[in-house]
């Protein structure tokens, strides 16, 4: 039997398989646009609109550029963010290097710690550096005078928050390497440096670039750092902010989201346009590249890694530490009540429970739609037009920074004539706005597990006349289970940090735990915000312990068939 | 799939249900407020032991966001009243027709200060605010400097870099400072004035209180902040003096008014009456020294004893009529400094 025995089944049946996948990609079509491309040209109209909502062209761009304390801003941003690119990248490349090159022990556990940023907001190494190097800091003279409010603290913060995600580029990049190419260098009596040069360096060049991209993106758009600790040194991230929210001047706001959006795109292109420039690494001969244990090297990265990781760590920690005291610097002294948020905030801990929510909702439903959305467009025949959209529209949130996006939620669902203007300020619209915000790693995620099974499944189905919704359940789900779990973590705990977006979208009692920790600081309760900031860690962590175990327990023995 | 779907389903109606229960049995009330944190939980409690069957919610920022954002919303507001907002902010509103009428039963019985005097009545007074300077002994004997008795002390070199004060656009209490010396000194010597001062600031905070929290924490010697900042700080063990400058010092009335258009009118209308009764004027004596109740008096421990005498001569009408004009050339003049400076 072949596929046409579908086409030949009788036409009298109303759910057939065709018009039922062609009905879930028109859904998936109508979510995402609603979701993503709406709010984002609701924002680009808005930018071309002045307060009466009348058509002015380019007169707000006009205002930008002719107001220096704007223009100011958008140089300050670019300078922090290739200051705090240029110091990132070669940390994390010798960190990444040690993970990968060396045979130092523990290589799991220094991993993990440089991982740990991921599970704090961005605001926390911020709240750090202020008790670290404030003016009443413990280490204040390690600066010699110069203020830690400004372009030296956001730099440093950046620096910690941004780690992981350079380092874990760079160990997938430093991952993969020929050994053939090492032992013909050897063998040739290649100096050591001529082989980091000529062999490690051209290997890992994309992954360098790809991490510079990601690293000075992630810099330009973020919000919470350049709030804590950036006193008058304004970038584009809190600008937006103060013409949203300080000054409800929505027609500006929406044009330094359009200058925000800028950088973010070039840098999205810049890396797609590499990308397919790359060549396979790995021809089908290539032998993995082993590192020999040798002593010195091994010691030296392991100490360089100690330092660093314990860097991280140490930050992550004077936060946590910092919640337990009682009135900084006067009364060291242990107490709880910084974690009585009552004291501090209108909501006390209901922003807590409000950001466990969310996540939750995030998860819960983002996980299984970007999961059968990534099946339809992957293993699917139906209305290829309306795949390929949905392929671009899920892959659009990666170039939007979230403050942008959050900025055309106010636009689109505010709108007096967009009748979802009941889901402003709920919990359903703060979900909604995190899936779409952290979709498109999610869907890669997916994609990529999906990939990895043959499409004969799916032939054979169609053969046996089972419809794929069955294939799905009793075949591809159980199979890509690992890939559906990382995906639910990987929601929740971004929902659960994030800041960028939710700030302009909370409403009466659905404020979340990351905001409020931007309130209190604003109050200046900066205990009370490296509390709130700490139950956000210890959830985060908690939530992917959780997984690991899960993986371990659950898996293990289910997943053994792929390890041969 | 279907299961999943029928999970997501009942994730969503969860979603939006959760509010729906409490509306039936209690009227939501939203109530957009400048309040310090602090005082929101008791206020909240008070307002809904005396008034049964309303549920408040505090949408709670800085006087200049609350400002901006009922401004923003007035084609369709989403705000039942307004409380603890500035008199000078609410004047603003009255002028553009943003606020219903209301006389609250028992009205007449507050100080006359405190009273909206031209009809149609659209706000009652509850308490004022006055700008303090929190200044830290222990910090100020390291930089050597002396505690300033006057407004122009802060303009001395030894202060460079070491003051802090509410930004006039988002905080109610930034604004009432400029105001105050444009007034006290002249448009004029006004401006020189802040033109000296800005040159001492390390940084202009979003919240009146902030600026005294940091000085209080030491990070910096002298904050320009809000009255009860101060004495709460103090009492909580901080190295501060709360300094009310021999000149004077800018203050502001705290006030409630209803929003037009509210649905919950009625609500609205118990909780204004709940707001000028003596009970309530006792809760905000809690906080502030000086309340719209006259006998009412329960100095926070640790405020400035001469507050009352020191309140400048200020005229509300002139900082609402203004405030737009003064806070463009505030902007011109210290916001376009672009430079970083710490």
């Amino acid at each position: 039997m072949s596929a046409t025995t579908v086409t030949a089944a009788p036409p009298r049946r109303l759910l057939t398989e065709e018009r039922v996948a062609t009905g879930l990609v028109g859904l998936l079509c109508l979510l995402l646009l609603l979701a993503i491309a709406l709010p984002l040209w609701a924002l680009l109209s808005k930018s071309f609109l002045d307060d009466q909502g009348r058509f002015v062209g380019l007169a707000n761009y006009a205002r930008y550029f002719a107001t220096p304390v704007l223009v100011q801003s958008l140089l300050n941003s670019l300078f922090v963010a290739t200051l705090a690119t240029t110091i990132v990248i070669p940390l994390a490349f010798l960190y990444a290097y040690a993970l990968t090159r060396s045979r130092m022990p523990a290589k799991g556990l220094f991993y993990a710690l440089a991982l740990l940023p991921i599970f704090a907001p961005s605001l926390l190494p911020a709240l750090s550096l202020v008790y670290i190097f404030g003016n009443q800091g413990f280490l204040k003279d390690l600066l010699f005078g110069a203020s830690i409010y400004g372009p030296i603290g956001i730099v440093m913060a950046q620096v910690f928050y941004c780690l992981p995600h350079a380092t874990m580029i760079l160990v997938a990049a430093l991952g993969l390497a020929d050994g053939r190419l090492y032992e013909a260098a050897k063998s040739l009596g290649t100096t050591r440096w001529r082989m980091f040069r000529t062999v490690t360096l051209p290997g890992a060049q994309y992954g360098l670039v790809s991490a510079a991209v990601v690293v000075f993106t992630l810099v330009i758009t973020d919000f919470g750092i350049a709030k804590v600790i950036g006193g008058q040194f304004n970038v584009l991230a809190t600008d937006a902010y103060k013409q949203v929210v300080g000054q409800q001047n929505f027609a500006m706001g929406a044009v330094v989201g359009m200058v925000l959006l800028v950088p973010a795109v070039l840098a999205f292109f810049v890396d797609r346009l590499l990308r397919r420039r790359q060549v396979a690494l790995l021809s089908a001969r290539a032998v993995p590249y082993a590192p020999q244990p040798e002593r010195r090297r091994d010691l030296l990265l392991l100490g360089y890694c100690i330092l660093v990781g314990g860097l991280v760590a140490a930050v992550l920690g004077v936060a946590v530490w910092a919640s337990f005291i009682r009135y900084w610097p006067y009364n060291l002294s242990f107490t709880l009540a910084n974690y009585a948020f009552a004291e501090f905030d209108p909501d006390g801990w209901q922003p807590y429970l409000n950001s466990l929510w969310v996540a939750g909702l995030t998860a819960a439903i983002g996980t299984p739609l970007v999961f059968v959305g990534a099946y339809l467009l992957e293993k699917t025949r139906a209305v290829p037009l309306g795949r390929a959209l949905a392929q671009l529209l899920a892959m659009l949130p990666m170039a939007v920074p979230g403050m942008v996006l959050g900025l055309g939620y106010v636009f689109f669902f505010n709108a007096p004539w967009n009748p979802l203007g009941i889901l402003y300020g709920t919990v359903a619209i703060l979900a909604l706005n995190c899936l779409a915000h952290f979709y498109t790693v999610a869907h890669i995620t997916a994609v990529t597990a999906l990939k990895q099974i043959d499409g004969e499944f799916e032939a054979v189905s169609a053969s046996l006349q089972v419809p794929f919704w069955v294939t799905l359940r009793r075949v591809t789900v159980p199979i890509c289970l690992p890939a559906i779990l990382d995906i639910a973590v990987y929601l929740f705990v971004n929902a659960l940090t994030t800041v960028s977006a939710v700030i302009f979208l909370y409403g009466p009692g659905t404020k979340l735990a990351s905001i409020a920790i931007v309130h209190m600081d604003e109050a200046g309760a900066i205990a009370a915000a490296a509390a709130m900031a700490t139950c956000i860690v210890a959830t985060a962590i908690g939530v992917k312990l959780l997984h690991l175990l899960l993986d371990a327990v659950l898996f293990g023995r289910a997943q053994r068939w792929r390890a041969r | 799939m279907r299961r999943w779907l029928l999970a997501a389903g009942a994730a969503l109606a969860l979603a939006f249900g959760s509010g729906t229960a409490d509306a039936q049995t209690r009227t939501r009330v939203t109530i957009y407020t400048a309040l310090e944190n602090e005082q929101l939980a008791p206020f909240k409690q008070a307002i809904e032991a005396a008034v049964p069957g309303v549920e408040v919610v505090w949408v709670r920022d800085s006087t200049g966001v609350i400002t901006a954002r009922i401004l923003a919303e007035r084609e369709n507001p989403r705000a039942d009243m307004i409380m603890g907002l500035a008199a000078s902010s609410l004047l603003l509103f009255e002028g553009m027709n943003l606020l219903e009428p209301y006389t609250p039963a028992g009205a007449e019985a507050l100080k006359p200060a405190f009273r909206d005097t031209t009809p149609p009545v659209t706000w009652t007074g509850m308490d004022a605010f006055l700008g303090v300077i929190c200044y830290n002994t222990v910090e100020g004997r390291r930089a050597n400097t002396t505690a300033p008795t006057s407004w122009r002390d802060l303009t001395r070199p030894e202060f460079r870099g070491r003051l802090v004060m509410p930004h006039p656009a988002s905080s109610g209490t930034g604004y009432l400072m400029v105001a105050m010396w444009l007034q006290m000194m002249g448009e004029e010597q006004g401006w020189r004035f802040m033109d000296a001062l800005h040159e001492n600031m390390a940084v202009y905070t979003h919240s009146g209180s902030a600026p005294c929290v940091q000085a209080a924490r030491g990070e910096r010697v002298a904050g320009i902040s809000l009255d009860m900042r101060g004495a709460r700080e103090r009492t909580q063990g901080a190295p501060i003096e709360v300094i009310i400058p021999a000149e004077g010092t800018g203050w502001d009335m705290e006030a409630v008014s209803i929003v037009r258009g509210t649905r919950n009118l009625d609500a609205a209308r118990r909780i204004a009456d709940w707001a000028a009764t003596r009970g309530a004027n006792e809760l905000y004596s809690r906080f502030y020294a000086v309340v719209a109740f006259p006998g009412v008096t329960n100095t926070p421990p640790n405020y400035p004893a001469n507050a009352e005498e020191r309140m400048f001569r200020n005229d509300f009408t002139w900082m609402a009529q203004n405030r737009e004009r003064i806070l463009a050339e505030w902007s011109r003049r210290y916001e376009s400094k672009a430079a970083p400076r710490n």
